[in-house]
């Protein structure tokens, strides 16, 4: 029986997993999907660190936001993840009302979020020369940040692996039972996996596995987000992230700049009935742009790149679900993680790690490491460092994605590296081949070439995403002439 | 640093036409950096005909193609070099380019020939809803994946765009035994050719769907089926007119777009309307010896007038690398009038005119009866002949001889602008 | 008598062509702007005939060897052709215009390669 299983290779499960591998465990992380961030949370956000001001004041969001918020800038260096705290703007338009914005900075205040401060119009141009001129004054929150959520994922469970955690992807749980000492998961495939503590961060999974075997009954409501993605060529548009101020005709779209330098336009939120209903909405996509541009007025047509959902698991009564359930020992929730969980994740990881250590008694891991080494981005580098880089291995000197500037060798460290990459997406979410304007147009075909070769698979047995997203169905001229 | 009188960025149609010409005009030192593995660009998955019929008189495929010009070159020995990703170019002309044999390597250029291509706009740019699954290709990702290496995307096919690269598409999957079930175009009429849509869709009894787009996208892993609506004048589906068709792939051909990331770099001014550079009668640029042909300029109905329009850049870098070139002044704007798209070259140094200007551009819609006039100063100067059809499709020229600008040596605008006989 | 219906191929006019065929000859056509019309449907009628354009798989090679037909064949040998040309043999090294299938469906007509390849 291993001591932990940890349900779910997102954000959360990931920190978790490597939070406590700092203690002497034996630890599993297991997922339904092909990759960690594979689910439609971790890997379809906002990619904000939020202030902390949005969560009602006394509740475990507003606790683990403003904790999770205070960790990133450590964080992101030791585990070599980018984050720029460039500020978040809470805008307020013409006929808003404005103390919506006197609220929202005494909740954040309330809450413990430094540095706040009411602009007025002039001072918002200031700030963001190019927002929309009905914008008439702004909550300023200096701690707002932005960061990439899923490199942030595949960097907590790099150095949780290089720890001692083990991951074991497609690996859906059917059942979940108390046994003596701890509990069995049965899979769906019919396999039976053990371990003495369970930490349950299955997204909007965790309320059907809390229910299993908790009388205190969680509903996970699932929530569909919409997002349009902008080309880079529009980065220098804005600084800051920029959120609308709530008011009744809806919560507003933010139009933000990512860590890669793309514009982010979104959320929706809609109520969807099947969890992973990931799908894009003709509706949907209209709302974005409608809403986003009262922010940014004449937003450039042609510089989509891409559009696509996030779900986010959305706890019935409101807030994070987070410890040991009273009915059940040894099996500790971090159910209903939806917004502002990516800034909490962190925090929750350090927090659900000690108190699984507690209730395992666990040593301390002394051979625990807890810097993690990027996969270098050459896009990034400089002149000299490239040529360093090239001399070592050749394969850097090979652009696949020439949209992003990414080379042979950053693909296959990643297919290389534990847990690797081992899909299309796998491959786009660790290096950024194929995430750029030409969405994998030019460079799907040498991807391919690079996962047969790294992996000893077949062409046709190399998926987008896993499960039978296959790319190719056969070869040309049918099987004989393929002999 | 690497001292190169012209240097050639791409080693497609384009760039080989322009070093040949480079060479013709008398460079020796010149060098061409190709991405890809082997030279001939985009033409090396084009195996199908069709090309060649206005440069050489007879029908090629974009190999035999692409190999008369690679022929060229090496009997000329012209310097090239694979493998090689140009990552920088500066307005002062230092390119900065890897490659896995050389490292990183910079050239100091006299002139530089910007012939990178064009790349497909893919499903994120239209916003098309539904699921993210696999299949859902671009139409020249899915002709790369069949004709160079050996796989099919697919066996149950709609297409998206009716462009001549689905056009192609279409046939060529037919041909490995898929089934095409439709060519579905948002505009009442097709941007390929009249020959590809006989002779790859109604030969093979291929429904072009023609005022229709695809609504939906079902599948959650692989591709599944599509929803496809009619769609009104607005180009917005018109609600109660969707169908779906069940189908494992959907390829789209819904436009090209100019690569012009290192021409931005450098400085270089682009047209909106082209997405390529700003470029005077001599296909130069507003960064002095940087010239730019073929797609990356604009994109092209046919290879033959890259090619031809390559050697003209070609040619000029020449000159510029040789110093035969006086600094040509002040540039006049040419306009867009009726009718009339994406002109190039978008300005002309009118009095420094000695050899004819070919104006190109794409008609803004379908016309009958219609010819291209050109004005000066808002007074008409010329009438080109009349055309019983001008399509989006195809691209439109004129030839203006020098002696017109000669007549008005204070001309201060140029329009071009289609006539439509009433 | 037969009625058919074709579009004429040369130019982007496009003309919907109706022909009436007997005997596998043109009688009469309607429709066509220009003698292009009348010519296409001529040929349309008596002969239709298309290049074809395929790729042949090459043992221990990653890239096919793309090949067409060195003329137009008769329309109705397309399938016939390609499925001759899926079953051919491929000895390297080849070059253009090398036979890679001879009198292909008996027309007369080689399918030959259109690149080199060592």
């Amino acid at each position: 029986m291993r001591d932990v299983i940890i349900i779910g290779a997102g954000v959360i499960g990931c920190a978790t997993a490597r939070e406590l591998s700092r203690r002497k465990l034996d630890i599993l992380v297991v997922d339904q999907a092909s990759d960690v961030a594979d689910g439609g949370c971790s890997k379809a956000n906002t990619a904000i660190v939020h202030g902390g001001y949005d969560a009602k004041s006394g509740t475990l969001k507003a606790k683990y936001n403003v904790a999770g918020n205070a960790m990133f800038d450590a964080i992101s260096q030791e585990l070599e993840v980018p984050f720029e705290r460039n500020g978040s703007l809470v805008v307020a338009f013409e006929g808003d009302d404005l103390s919506g914005l006197e609220e929202l900075k005494a909740r954040g205040e309330t809450n413990g979020v430094p540095g706040l401060e009411i602009l007025n119009q002039a001072a918002l141009q200031a700030k963001e020369p190019n927002i929309g001129p009905t914008a008439v004054a702004a909550l300023w929150v200096p701690t707002g940040g932005i960061v990439c959520p899923y490199e942030l994922t595949v960097a907590y469970a790099e150095n949780a692996a290089a720890n001692g955690v083990q991951f074991q992807f497609d690996t859906a749980v059917d059942r979940l039972e108390a046994i003596p000492g701890g509990w069995r998961i049965t899979t769906t495939s019919g396999e039976t996996l053990e371990a003495k503590a369970i930490v349950n961060a299955a997204g909007c999974g965790s309320g059907r596995l809390n229910n299993m075997v908790s009388a205190h009954k969680l509903d996970i409501l699932p929530r569909r987000g919409e997002y349009y993605m902008v080309d880079k060529t529009y980065s220098g548009t804005f600084h800051s992230a920029m959120f609308q101020l709530p008011s009744d005709k809806g919560k507003g779209i933010l139009v933000a700049r990512t860590v890669d330098g793309t514009l982010l336009l979104g959320p929706t939120a809609e109520d969807v009935d099947d969890p992973t209903d990931t799908r894009t909405t003709a509706e949907g996509l209209a709302k974005v742009l409608q809403f986003a541009s009262r922010t940014w007025p004449n937003i450039p047509g042609r510089s989509f790149i891409t559009t696509f959902a996030g779900i986010r698991p959305r706890p019935s009564d409101g807030d994070f679900r987070l410890g040991e359930a009273p009915d059940a020992p040894g099996f500790f929730n971090a159910a209903g993680i939806e917004s502002p969980g990516l800034t909490a994740a962190p925090a929750i990881g350090v927090d659900l790690a000690g108190w699984v250590a507690d209730y395992l008694k666990a040593e301390d891991n002394p051979s625990f490491q807890p810097k993690r080494t990027a996969i270098p981005k050459f896009r990034e580098l400089s002149n000299e460092e490239r040529a360093v880089l090239i001399a070592q291995d050749p394969a850097f000197g090979r652009i696949v994605c020439r949209c992003e500037t990414v080379t042979e060798g950053e693909i296959r460290e990643a297919i290389r590296r534990t847990p690797g990459a081992r899909t299309l997406d796998g491959v786009k979410r660790r290096t950024r081949a194929g995430m750029g304007r030409c969405q994998a147009g030019f460079c799907s075909p040498r991807v391919v070439d690079i996962l047969c070769e790294e992996l000893g698979l077949q062409p046709t047995e190399i998926t987008k995403f896993g499960g039978n997203s296959v790319l190719l169905t056969g070869p040309i001229g049918g099987e004989e002439a393929a002999q | 640093m690497r001292q190169v009188d012209v240097l050639i960025i791409g080693g497609g149609p384009a760039g080989l036409a322009a070093a040949i010409a480079a060479r013709e005009a008398g460079v020796e030192n010149l060098l061409i950096l190709e991405r890809e593995e082997s030279l001939g660009g985009i033409l090396k998955q084009c195996i199908h005909n069709g090309f060649g019929l206005q440069r050489f008189g007879e029908e090629l495929t974009g190999p035999e193609y692409a190999q008369r010009y690679i022929d060229k070159a090496m009997e000329l020995a012209l310097p090239y070099q694979c493998d090689t990703m140009v990552l920088d170019v500066t307005p002062d002309r230092v390119v900065t380019a890897i490659s896995p044999t050389e490292g990183l390597q910079q050239f100091q250029a006299k002139a530089i020939v910007l012939a990178m291509g064009c790349r497909e706009r893919p499903r994120g740019a239209l916003g098309i809803p539904g699921w993210r699954c696999s299949g859902i290709y671009s139409a020249g990702t899915a002709q790369r994946f069949v004709n160079l290496e050996g796989f099919l995307p697919g066996k149950e096919v709609v297409i998206l765009g009716s462009g001549d690269i689905g056009l192609i598409m279409a046939r060529r999957m037919t041909f490995e035994g898929c089934k095409v079930k439709a060519c579905v175009e948002l505009m009442p009429y097709s941007s390929g050719l009249k020959r590809n849509i006989v002779q790859c869709l109604d030969d093979y009894g291929i429904p072009l769907m023609l005022n229709h787009t695809v609504v939906d996208v079902a599948g959650r892993e692989r591709l599944e089926g599509v929803t496809i609506a009619q769609v009104g004048e607005n180009l917005k589906p018109i609600p109660g007119t969707e169908q779906y068709i069940p189908c494992d792939t959907l390829l789209l051909s819904v436009g090209l777009i100019p690569e012009n990331e290192l021409s931005t770099a450098a400085g270089v001014e682009l047209s909106p309307a082209t997405s390529g550079p700003v470029v005077d009668e001599t296909l130069a640029t507003n960064v002095p010896g940087i010239f730019a042909a073929g797609n990356v300029l604009h994109v092209h109905d046919l290879v033959d007038f890259v090619s031809e329009e390559s050697a003209r850049a070609g040619e000029q870098a020449a000159r510029y690398a040789l110093g035969q070139t006086a600094d040509n002044g002040p540039a006049i704007p040419v306009e867009n009038g009726f009718g009339v798209n994406g002109v190039v070259p978008q300005r002309v140094h009118a009095g420094k005119v000695d050899a004819p200007i070919r104006f190109m551009f794409r008609p803004r819609n379908v016309y009958k009866a219609v010819r291209i006039c050109v004005d000066f100063d808002g007074q008409e100067v010329l009438r080109g002949k009349p055309h019983m059809i001008m399509a989006p499709g195809e691209m439109a020229t004129l030839e203006v001889e020098p002696q017109l600008f000669a007549d008005h040596p204070d001309v201060s605008k140029i329009t071009v602008r289609l006539e439509v006989r009433q | 008598m037969e009625t058919r219906i074709m579009t004429c191929i040369g130019c982007p006019m496009g003309c919907q062509l109706t022909v009436e065929v007997e005997n596998n000859q043109m009688v009469s056509v309607t429709g066509n702007t220009c003698k292009k019309g009348v010519e296409y449907a001529r040929d349309e009628v008596a002969s239709p005939t298309r290049m074809v354009t395929s790729v042949v798989r090459v043992p221990g090679r990653k890239a096919p060897l793309c090949v067409k037909t060195a003329q137009a064949i008769p329309k109705d040998q397309i399938f016939a052709c390609l499925q001759a040309v899926r079953k051919a043999h491929v000895n390297l090294p080849v070059s253009i215009g090398d036979v890679v299938v001879p009198n292909v469906c008996n027309t007369g007509i080689d399918v030959i390669a259109t690149r080199n390849l060592d």
